[in-house]
């Protein structure tokens, strides 16, 4: 371990990078601008966070001069290199930063009641002038945000001040509180089936929000964990990961009977709507679980996913809806869903191959857009009156009937929790395909593939065959989903099939973590839970005006910033921060650096 | 791989067995469609029409030169919007899938200001100055748009492995639709009406187009003298066809390839910002997804005349804007496809998966920067 | 000590836009062999090395291998066919691990696909086992360096000279006929190239295969070639032993070029 080398002392308060702080300043005053014009302040006013004090729509407004006056603060420290402690010289120049990002919202105050601003602005609504002046005149509203702008700032610059550990406490605790009062629905839901109602009606307040004794105690747990409780599951992950042999195996075992048996009970304590949501967020997943093969594994970026989805729901509704199109020959039998996947199957298998043999040996960037093409073209012909006889054009396949599991049950979409086994059933398929295949001659070839093509080549690699490979094994689980989706809103409409899909699981593969497989877990249930799928609400349903923007915003945020995703692939981080990661080695000393002997056998130097 | 698609010498795996296969397939539609067609147009009776294709009429002379030029006149917009995809890949090796919303920024300010001026009654009144004003103003928007994108989004990305840029652009194209939808709000909005004698048909030689159709055209042949110039004729041009060629190199000649490279933006941005006031002009309407798809179909464009070649930008867009005028007319419905308008869109992809399978340096060759070539 | 031939080039040349990289070149490697290609920079050596590992197609010629054509084929065809090779800068998969590194490389030497690493049938669990066996038993021809804790490690993190030794493990995992060494011992010191220089000759000796060497080390030429064969501006314009070559005047003169009074 590198030293701690000590501390320069803390610099004066004039001592500022005052380019710096405009740059941020004006930042948060665009941005808090932007915010209030879109109206997200109205329009998420109504969810509240903790009664009666914080609703989403000023959380929206409040953080920015919060974190950005903390992260004025914030420099790069190179390790081996002396860092200044820090002073007054960070709160202050929080303060500032916040003083002109809240400025911004001043100005707009203003602007909003001595211009007309609603052509072309149009989605800001009259209600916007009294939230921002919280119904006092226009005079208090400037001021008013000059003295929260600048506050937030100051206390953001001031967590400086505090040791790490307690920042990580706070950070804790009010990620706790958002957490809870975004999960409400789900929370509240659950503790009618474990007879916990008297807890959710003691934190969370009738029409909605945590109420401020609810906050504080989930607070106060919240420090708690961060204080104790993340020490012992650090210690158990560790304990885990040291295991080996036997050992890992049985508490491999053990860890996947808890999650499967968690999976299976978590639906019966869920009430409809949330199962609804889950079950989303699972189809979702299945989609993601493929993409993740075909992006994270191959390392080939496919914008017409979302082909792969159609077939399966078009060649399910075909097989099995009475009401397919007219031009089908009589002879066409109406099948089972479970003997029509089988058929499915084969289709997006095939279908795979098609898209993927012209585009295979093409640039990454031609790739993309053709692939795009191609996604197009399948909805356009689904879509199109030529072939209305048989995909039902615009008006789509209906009357799609529900998956028969053996006679014993018949899941439909108007029965969540049956529609969310069947998803979670198969998630596990794909999340098996996905864990044997990595580990396995193909994910090897993938992986050198991804690597560098042609040295992959040269060691005997087919690169067009492997890659094909997962292509094929994308689109069936694409195919897979697709049918569910089917069975489940009981029709399939060209609509559903719009590139939109397809952009938004590749967000969610790229948020969560390209290549691992709990990264994309983890993106789906966040992103599809919270925020909600492409058509389809999330927890935060107020925010479905947003949603997309937010997505684009996040997109854009994760590959400047952290572009292994949430969950990184270890592998994926390395080569995304290669220069880093050499360094940081080089500095600890794990690279070899004389051709010393390597002791086989014996334990990595520290 | 650093070719669009390595070229084999005689087909030897599956795989190039099926590709010979479609390209055959594909070669057999379009041959055997026009000739149908030009069947069709000779006797509209014939047997094989009246299996395949039973109310098909053929088209009128009058019909068709309707079609070619409203394709000349799309494809010349595609061709303004394909040089910033084209100039952004020969410098920098990747797709701005955003530059299409660039497009759409420019269509965006445009119908802002021509509605502004409408109510001031300059819109009717003084319709040539108003329209320069809005084409300036378009341009200054939509240029600082690229400026910005590139600066935030695209240069701290400089270096990285190849498809991180891309899907970074992928996230602009989608936050800047959204901020269009969230600040305007997510209906269509429409330009005002133009005067009348911009819009009527004229008699030029032996075609009668419609003013705004001429007026496109000229435009975007102005547009396109002017590039040319500032790429041929300055300093600046010559810089950036150095750094189009070798960036390493040009920053050791003394160019600042930073400067350039924002040029490079700059200027498909100002192409992309002229586009869409002429789209607005030509559709009247423009919403948050009106550069969507003509950014894909311009960038197809782009790579159909030949990747980082300007002239076959053009030249590309002005063949997609055709070929989906007309193709849809005279090779598909000669074969019984009905419905033909709703299927455009799938041609002009299909143009694209066919070039890049039959010659992908595109129609008029590619120039790339020599990190890309082979 | 050289056996049947194996590989016959045969009036290779390839043009890259204007330019005769090769110009019809002839050459060829009798089965245990070790032959060293060597001229100055610019004469064709690496494009030589391309155009057999199939990696650039020729404009003109034949490549032969075991009686077989070896022109127009995929690289990892050629590879299949039994020609492995290393590259001059170093081209690892340098975020897998060491050991990775060589078992991937024995792609075209395994066959289990999807219904194996599903289903974890019995052949595919062996198979794994013996490419991880065939792997570490590559890696342990370079002594104790590369195994050990270091088989998990990322190939990047290895020094220069480890990294040289992993490439051409690689390529000996993927179990060929012929090696084609590119520059095997270029920015080690002597010592080290002295160390590998005996490897090359075990390489042969032990494993048995048959070596095709770019280098410029004249020392190790001497030491472990065969044959020698000299090109120079795409050309072969001498062929023999080290001691015939290095005196033959046409080598001299193409790496020292001619005496002044010459040059008219």
């Amino acid at each position: 371990m590198t030293e701690t080398i000590a501390l320069l002392p803390a610099r004066g308060i004039l001592d500022q990078n005052w380019r710096k702080i405009v740059n941020y300043g004006l930042l948060i005053a665009f941005a808090e601008i932007f915010i209030a014009l879109a109206n997200m302040p109205v329009a998420l006013d109504d969810f509240v966070l903790i009664e009666p004090i914080l609703s989403l729509g000023y959380l929206f407004l409040l953080c920015l001069p919060l974190l950005l006056g903390f992260g004025i603060g914030r420099e790069k420290v190179l390790e081996g290199i002396a860092d200044h402690a820090k002073g007054a010289r960070e709160v202050v120049a929080g303060g500032c930063v916040g003083l002109l990002g809240g400025g911004g919202l001043s100005l707009l105050v203003l602007l909003l009641d001595n211009f007309d601003l609603r052509d072309p602005l149009v989605n800001w609504s009259p209600q916007l002038l009294d939230l921002l002046a919280f119904d006092n005149g226009v005079g208090f509203g400037v001021v008013i945000w000059l003295a929260i702008g600048g506050g937030l700032g100051l206390l953001g610059g001031s967590m400086h001040l505090i040791p790490p550990i307690a920042r990580r406490v706070v950070a804790t605790m009010a990620l706790a509180v958002l957490a809870a009062a975004v999960l409400e629905a789900i929370l509240s839901d659950m503790s009618e089936d474990l007879y916990l109602e008297w807890l959710a009606d003691w934190v969370y307040f009738i029409r909605g929000g945590v109420t401020l004794h609810g906050a504080v105690a989930v607070a106060a747990v919240a420090a708690a964990y961060a204080l104790w409780g993340s020490r012992a599951v650090k210690g158990a992950k560790a304990t885990f990961q040291a295991l080996e042999g036997a050992e890992r195996r049985q508490a491999n075992k053990v860890g996947l009977l808890t999650v499967a048996v968690l999976t299976i009970l978590l639906p019966l304590v869920l009430g409809k709507i949330t199962n609804e949501l889950l079950a989303n967020v699972g189809l979702f997943l299945l989609l993601a679980l493929g993409l993740n093969i075909v992006i994270g594994l191959a390392g080939i970026l496919d914008l017409g996913y979302v082909a792969f989805f159609a077939v399966g729901g078009y060649t399910t509704a075909i097989l099995t809806s009475p009401n397919r199109g007219d031009s089908w020959p009589d002879w066409l039998p109406q099948l089972w869903w479970v003997v029509a996947l089988l058929v499915v199957v084969v289709l997006a298998g095939l279908t795979g191959l098609f898209i993927g043999a012209p585009v295979i040996r093409m640039r990454g960037d031609y790739l993309a857009i053709v692939t795009l093409g191609f996604g197009e073209i399948i909805r356009l012909l689904f879509l199109s009156d030529w072939l209305g006889g048989y995909t039902g054009g615009a008006q789509g396949i209906t009357t799609v009937p529900g998956v028969q599991v053996f006679g014993l049950a018949t899941v439909r979409g108007t029965d969540p929790r049956a529609v969310f086994y069947l998803v979670a059933f198969f998630c596990a398929i794909a999340i098996y395909i996905s864990w044997r295949l990595e580990k396995s001659r193909i994910g090897r070839a993938w992986m050198a593939v991804r690597e560098d093509e042609s040295v992959a080549e040269a060691m005997g690699i087919n690169t067009v065959n492997v890659k094909l490979l997962a292509f094929v094994v994308g689109a069936v689980l694409a195919s897979f989903s697709g049918a569910i989706f089917a069975a489940k809103v009981g029709s399939v409409f060209p609509s559903s099939f719009i590139i939109l899909v397809s952009i938004v699981i590749l967000i969610v593969v790229i948020v969560g973590g390209m290549g691992n497989i709990l990264g994309v877990i983890a993106g789906s249930a966040v992103l599809i839970g919270v925020l909600g799928g492409p058509r389809q609400p999330g927890l935060l349903q107020e925010l479905s005006e947003f949603k997309l923007l937010i997505y684009g915003a996040l997109l854009i945020w994760m590959m400047l910033k952290r572009p292994e995703g949430l969950i990184p692939n270890v592998r994926r981080t390395r080569e995304l921060h290669q220069e880093e990661f050499l360094q940081d080695a080089w500095l600890k000393g794990e690279i070899d650096l004389d051709d010393e002997e390597g002791n086989g056998g014996e334990v990595a130097p520290a | 791989m650093t070719t669009a698609m390595k070229p084999k010498a005689a087909p030897r795996t599956g795989v190039d067995w099926f590709l010979l296969l479609i390209k055959s397939v594909m070669f057999f539609f379009i041959t055997t469609g026009i000739f149908l067609f030009i069947l069709q147009q000779i006797d509209p009776g014939n047997p094989i029409a009246s299996r395949l294709n039973d109310d098909a009429t053929g088209l009128t002379a009058d019909q068709f030169e309707g079609l070619v030029i409203a394709g000349i006149s799309q494809g010349a917009m595609y061709g303004l919007i394909a040089l910033g995809y084209s100039m952004v890949y020969g410098v920098l090796g990747f797709i701005n899938f955003a530059h299409g919303e660039v497009f759409m920024v420019g269509a965006m300010t445009g119908m802002i200001t021509s509605n502004k001026l409408a109510e001031a009654g300059a819109w009717e009144s003084n319709f040539i100055p108003s329209l320069l004003f809005i084409v300036l103003l378009a341009i200054v928007v939509s240029t600082l748009t690229a400026i910005v994108m590139e600066r935030v989004a695209y240069r701290p990305l400089r270096g990285s492995p190849r498809l991180i840029p891309l899907i970074t652009s992928i996230g602009v194209s989608f936050f800047i639709q959204n901020v269009s939808v969230v600040l305007l709000g997510p209906g269509a909005k429409s330009y005002p009406d133009l005067p009348d004698w911009l819009s009527k048909k004229r008699e030029i030689w032996f075609v009668s187009v419609e003013g705004t159709r001429l007026l496109v055209v000229c435009v975007a042949a102005i547009s396109m003298v002017g590039l040319w110039y500032l790429v041929e004729r300055t300093k600046t041009g010559k810089a950036m066809r150095a750094v189009a060629e070798d960036k390493e190199i040009a920053s050791l000649m003394g160019i600042n390839v930073n400067r350039i490279i924002v040029t490079t933006f700059a200027v498909g941005g100002a192409m992309a910002g002229v586009a869409g006031i002429l789209w607005g002009i030509m559709f009247r309407s423009v919403i948050h997804t009106t550069g969507f798809l003509p950014g894909i179909k311009a960038f197809s464009a782009a790579v159909v005349g030949g990747i980082g070649n300007l002239n076959g930008a053009m030249g590309g867009g002005l063949s997609l804007g055709t070929a989906e005028a007309v193709a849809p007319l005279v090779i598909l419905e000669p074969w019984g496809v009905s419905g033909v308008s709703q299927l455009r869109d799938a041609v002009a992809f299909s143009v694209l998966i066919l070039v890049l399978l039959v010659k992908p340096t595109g129609l008029f060759g590619e120039r790339l920067s020599s990190d890309d070539r082979a | 000590m050289s056996g049947e031939r194996l590989l016959t080039i045969k009036q290779l040349s390839v043009t890259f836009g204007g330019l005769d990289a090769l110009r019809d070149l002839d050459f060829h490697v009798d089965e245990g062999e070790i032959v060293s290609v060597i001229g100055p920079n610019g004469a064709g050596k690496t494009t030589c090395f391309n155009m057999i590992s199939g990696m650039v197609t020729p404009t003109a010629g034949e490549i032969i291998f075991q009686d077989q054509p070896l022109t127009g084929l995929d690289p990892n065809q050629v590879t299949a066919r039994g020609i492995a090779r290393t590259f001059q800068n170093v081209r690892l998969f340098a975020n897998m691990t060491i050991l990775e590194n060589v078992m991937v490389a024995q792609h075209c030497r395994t066959k289990q696909g999807l219904w194996g690493a599903l289903f974890q049938t019995a052949a595919f669990k062996k198979e794994e086992e013996d490419i991880r066996a065939w792997g570490e038993h590559v890696l342990g021809f370079f002594g104790t360096r590369l195994i050990g804790y270091r088989l998990d490690q990322p190939a990047s993190t290895l020094s220069y000279a480890n990294r040289r030794r992993l490439e051409i493990a690689r390529a000996m995992a993927t179990k060929p006929t012929i090696l084609l060494l590119d520059e095997p011992v270029a920015g080690m010191n002597p010592k080290e190239s002295e160390e590998l220089t005996g490897l090359i000759g075990k390489l042969r000796s032990e494993w048995g295969f048959t070596i095709v060497m770019i280098e410029h080390d004249m020392g190790v030429v001497r030491d472990v070639s065969d044959r020698v064969v000299v090109l120079d501006h795409g050309e072969t314009i001498a062929q023999g032993s080290y001691e015939e070559v290095s005196n033959n005047p046409d080598v001299i003169e193409a790496y020292l070029g001619r005496p002044a009074e010459e040059a008219s």
